[in-house]
């Protein structure tokens, strides 16, 4: 059995049909499928572990408790962060990000006069809780434009222009590692280590990078990274925040409630250490606990000697299948380095169009703007076509989408 | 002139010789090109249905009778075939009869799914719009 077969035996939706066709499902940077070892916790959760964690002595909320702290420690593990403690369970990346923006502002981290600088291929989740933020203290953004289009097309952060900005004075960096239209890497790393020579904190927005580039947080150096659970393998409803020890211990809490306390009176209150500081109400401890299969399940997948090639494999294939459209527009065709991410737009074909096309044709594509309109806006008018492949995709699946679209564009063009 | 019920059941016969979801959709790329398409300068953001995928414009008069007539355009070509049929369902026809519709056809016909929030060719919002002509039109 070849690799990706194997994988793909853990994933039951993918035996399905979709139009009577075996379903093709190019739409992982929206969401993943998950594997049996996921589905497996979770119903064991529902079916023997239910209770409130962190709260009762009895057993179930033990096991919960327990189940929901390995979720914490499989991310701990994931990033190489040093401790669970820097390890906050929010909502989503999106919950993350409108964490720390909010926190920030309220710790007086940012406040009036001051930048954050963004890139301009950021999704609406690493824009919008900024925006409002800013608005909010009277900051602003510094947007530094990336490398895509016509002319220079590698997808990549303009490194001279973030360089500037940086010298020009932002209070905070907060850079996506692969932008969900791009699907180049952006050079993390590098650009931490220049914004930390001046002093300056970052946070990445890993909701795709996490799902096909291995993070170390402690190599990386990065003052918070995020992702989301549903994007690598977990239910929907549980992300992460990582974030630096002193960071999280210096910004006050971001929601009040239950399990975020020391002590509460009517006089005042003091707050729970970290992470729990940031957690109040009761958690999604269901999807809490299925991280730790998911991410075991991804480390899994990562370790083995055959994935990097895999993930060649399918990149060339689709790289081939694009370009035997006439009339394409890649975003970031140029891309050194991509995850297997690719949004294009094609000469006389509405994205829309094609996408209905394409599902009845059995192939799940995203299209129009996917939460980033200012970059779709310059590089696709408005709209664009995804395919966003994950290891259990497969060469005979890009075959199928290759042969789906030429069938489709021809109707379009008719 | 046929009732708004009558030009739906036409709708419902023509769609059933299709076996095939292509020519289903083949023939809505026809309608959408066949479509009365509007001026360009009347294709202003008062006139735009924003659905988040394709952009659609609807025009709209009404005649010495009362009658409501309509014309549009989007940028996306089966979002245009399925609001050519929309228009044939409810051109020439008196808001309250528009408002007191019971629009089966598009169930009936198997487009269904396009009346789905996610499907942003944005049927409900041209329904919504339609309707809301046809409301403002009876109190005006």
């Amino acid at each position: 059995m070849s690799f990706s077969a194997r994988i793909r035996a853990d994933f039951p939706i993918l035996r399905r049909t979709v139009e009577g066709r075996p379903l093709v499902y190019f739409d992982n940077a929206a969401t993943s499928q998950r594997p049996e070892q996921v589905v497996e916790m979770q119903q064991r959760l529902c079916r023997e572990h239910n209770a409130n964690i962190h709260r009762a002595v009895h057993t179930l909320s033990y096991e919960a408790t327990e189940a929901y702290e390995a979720g914490r420690k499989a991310a701990q593990r994931f990033l190489n962060a040093a401790s669970p403690d820097e390890i906050v369970m929010t909502s989503g990346a999106t919950m993350s990000i409108n964490l720390v923006a909010n926190c920030l502002a309220w710790g007086g981290f940012i406040g009036r006069g001051d930048a954050i600088l963004l890139s301009e291929a950021e999704h609406h989740s690493n824009i919008v809780p900024w925006q409002m933020v800013c608005q909010r203290i009277g900051a602003h953004m510094e947007v530094v434009p990336v490398q895509a289009g016509a002319e220079d097309n590698t997808g990549s952060v303009d490194m001279e222009a973030y360089r500037a900005a940086l010298r020009r004075g932002v209070k905070m960096v907060a850079i996506t590692h692969v932008s969900n239209i791009l699907g180049a890497v952006n050079p993390v790393a590098e650009m931490v280590a220049e914004a930390h020579a001046l002093g300056i904190p970052v946070l990445i927005d890993g909701a795709q990078g996490i799902v096909h580039r291995r993070v170390d947080v402690q190599a990386l150096d990065c003052d918070f990274y995020v992702f989301s659970g549903h994007k690598i393998y977990a239910p929907t409803g549980i992300g992460v925040l990582y974030g630096k020890r002193e960071w999280l211990e210096k910004l006050p809490p971001f929601m009040g409630g239950g399990d975020m306390v020391g002590r509460v009176s009517f006089e005042g209150t003091t707050y729970a250490d970290i992470p729990l500081k940031f957690e109040a109400g009761t958690a999604n401890f269901v999807a809490g606990a299925c991280l730790a299969p998911a991410l075991e399940y991804a480390s899994r997948v990562a370790a083995n000697p055959q994935a990097a090639e895999h993930e060649k494999a399918l990149v060339a294939a689709m790289n081939r299948a694009l370009a035997s459209v006439d009339g394409i527009f890649v975003a970031a065709a140029d891309a050194p380095d991509r995850v297997p991410l690719w949004s294009f737009t094609i000469e006389g074909v509405h994205p829309l169009d094609a996408a209905m096309l394409m599902d009845k044709m059995g192939v799940a594509l995203r299209s129009g703007h996917m939460c980033a309109e200012p970059i779709v806006d310059r590089i696709g008018g408005g709209s664009m076509l995804r395919a966003s492949l994950m290891p259990y995709n497969t060469a005979e699946e890009v075959e199928i989408f290759e042969r789906a679209l030429q069938r489709t564009v021809k109707i379009l063009r008719k | 002139m046929k009732t708004i019920e009558e030009v739906q059941k036409d709708i419902v016969e023509e769609f059933a010789v299709f076996d095939e979801w292509l020519d289903k959709y083949e023939y809505l790329i026809d309608l959408g090109r066949d479509i009365a398409l509007i001026d360009e300068a009347d294709k202003t953001d008062a006139n735009l249905i924003d659905g988040c995928q394709s952009r659609v414009w609807l025009i709209s008069s009404r005649d010495a009778e009362g009658r409501l007539h309509f014309k549009a355009d989007s940028d996306a070509i089966i979002t245009k075939g399925i609001i050519s049929l929309l228009i044939r369902v409810f051109e020439g026809q008196l808001p309250k009869d528009i408002l007191s519709a019971d629009l089966h056809f598009i169930d009936e016909i198997g487009l269904r799914e396009n009346l789905s929030p996610t499907r942003a060719g944005g049927l409900a919002a041209m329904i919504k719009r339609i309707r809301a002509i046809a409301a403002a039109s009876e109190e005006g």
